[in-house]
């Protein structure tokens, strides 16, 4: 569990996020979504320590206070994240494997053998099978995104950020994926945040959703209750699609039918 | 280790022929009365090959390659967030990226300036045949007569110094690079600049010091 309060950060003197509180609770897949520079990105950073914040408070499974904390204790807790990056961040050097192999080399004595064996279990779940010995180049940037998911899991992480995992991939296997990060979220019960700016995602996947409106939170609450949402930034972010805003028109002419008789 | 030591391999070799081959007809050139004996010149030569162009000139011209090199190269790993990834794993990621990149040039750079100052003094003897300036026996007696053992002291005591410079400024300039690949290519240009402002600088500090 990861719980955020009053998080405040500004670059120079444009401030980014004002005033963030969140619970982001185990077990669950925490969206946040917003439009394209909402703060996403750095709200996730900001959570995991990429970017420094201003004041407010990251607390980590209720008593590790992450902005007052030693250096052993924050590499010890980072080796509890996964984490996948908005453009991957593969090593350029390194092979697909090596990629994903990289933190069980630094963190654990496994054998070469076993650590194989995961390497290809994480690539597996991915849908990545023959590319082991590719470079990152070589890639097409859904591959790309998926390494780095395996690679932010093969540690079995207790917290898995996402930046944006399925931008840039097609419907199905945006699919897979988003089902891939609930079934490990459900598995190991872990604290899995997401940044999506994908209203099928958030239908798919958001058990909370929290929605991010020019660094201010607007609006939480669960794929279930979004449809509803009266929140107007909420709504117009939520309807820009036809496809969505057909769902709703439908939905609430059938309400003013089922009134009406 | 291997892509500073071995890939400068070449460079150095055609830099260093060439600063041989010109010392040797320069100074050959100044030199025409006959009263001064001919081995004086590869004296000299090889004087300003081990005191100045081997751990100099050539060190000057490393630094475009390998600091501009590992710049660009720890630059481009920050702006696509490779350095983020690495510290979200828990890796100490300047540790890990940069100590084994001044190590390996702390070492390989005083070795290529000791290739570069056989190479030169060995093109300059040969130079000095070939166009009759100076036979090569008359070029090997003058260097060894004036040796000084303590030049090549010196010269690898400057190598090691601008080795370490030219990996731990370009380190910084590409590790904190920000932005985008525009960025990435103007830590390198100036953590060459840079480098090769405080070789100098290093070489008359160490030259005061030391001679
Ligand atoms: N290092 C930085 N320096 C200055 N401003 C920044 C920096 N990083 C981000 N910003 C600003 O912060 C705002 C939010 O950026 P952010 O990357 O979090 O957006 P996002 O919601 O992730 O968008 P997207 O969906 O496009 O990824 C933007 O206006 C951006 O200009
Ligand atoms: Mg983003």
């Amino acid at each position: 569990m990861i719980e955020v309060k009053n998080l405040n950060k500004s670059f120079g003197a444009k401030q980014i996020l004002k005033g963030i509180s969140a619970v982001f609770e185990p077990g669950k897949c925490n969206l946040i979504i917003g439009a394209s520079g909402s703060g996403k990105t750095v709200l996730m950073k900001s959570i995991v320590g990429l970017i420094p914040v201003n004041n407010g408070s990251i607390i980590y499974n209720h008593d590790t206070d992450f902005l007052n904390i030693d250096d052993a204790g924050r590499k010890e807790l980072r080796k509890q994240i996964g984490m996948l990056f908005q453009g991957s961040a593969l090593f350029d050097s390194l092979t697909v494997e090596k990629n994903v192999i990289f933190p069980l080399n630094m963190f654990t004595n496994m054998t070469f053998k076993e650590k194989m064996s995961r390497v290809n279990e994480c690539l597996e779940r991915v849908n990545l099978k023959e590319a082991n010995k590719l470079y990152p180049n070589e890639l097409s940037g859904g591959m790309k995104k998926r390494v780095g998911i395996a690679r932010a899991i093969v540690m079995n992480p207790k917290y898995l950020f996402c930046d944006e995992p399925n931008s840039g991939l097609d419907p199905q296997t945006s699919i897979v994926i988003d089902k891939l990060i609930k079934d490990i979220t459900d598995d190991y019960k872990i604290t899995t945040i997401v940044n999506t700016h994908d209203m099928n995602s958030v239908m798919e996947i958001g058990d909370y959703v929290l929605f991010l409106y020019k660094g201010e939170k607007f609006w939480e609450g669960s794929r279930n209750e979004i449809m509803n949402a009266t929140n107007q930034q909420l709504n117009d972010f939520i309807f820009a699609g036809r496809f969505f805003r057909e769902i709703k028109e439908q939905n609430t002419k059938r309400l003013s039918e089922e009134k009406n008789k | 280790m291997v892509e500073i030591g071995v890939g400068s391999v070449g460079i150095v070799v055609i830099v260093s022929v060439f600063l041989g081959a010109v010392v040797t007809v320069q100074t050959a050139y100044q030199l025409t009365t006959p009263l001064i004996s001919k081995s004086i010149i590869g004296s000299i030569a090889a004087n300003s090959i081990i005191l100045e162009l081997a751990p100099t000139v050539t060190v000057l011209i490393l630094a475009g390659k390998i600091g501009s090199n590992i710049a660009s190269e720890l630059g481009t790993m920050r702006i696509s967030e490779q350095i983020d990834a690495l510290e979200i794993m828990g890796v100490h990621s300047s540790a890990y990226l940069v100590l084994p990149k001044i190590l390996a040039s702390t070492l390989m750079i005083p070795l290529l300036v000791i290739i570069s100052a056989f190479l030169s003094i060995y093109a300059g003897m040969w130079v000095g045949e070939f166009t009759g300036a100076v036979t090569k026996e008359d070029f090997m007696t003058g260097a060894i007569q004036y040796w000084i053992p303590f030049m090549a002291n010196f010269a690898l005591i400057k190598a090691t110094t601008f080795g370490f410079i030219i990996s731990s400024v370009s380190s910084y300039y590409g590790y904190y690079t920000e932005g985008g690949a525009l960025e990435v290519g103007r830590s390198a240009t100036r953590a060459v600049v840079v480098c090769c402002v405080l070789i100098l600088l290093f070489d008359y500090i160490l030259a005061q010091l030391l001679l």
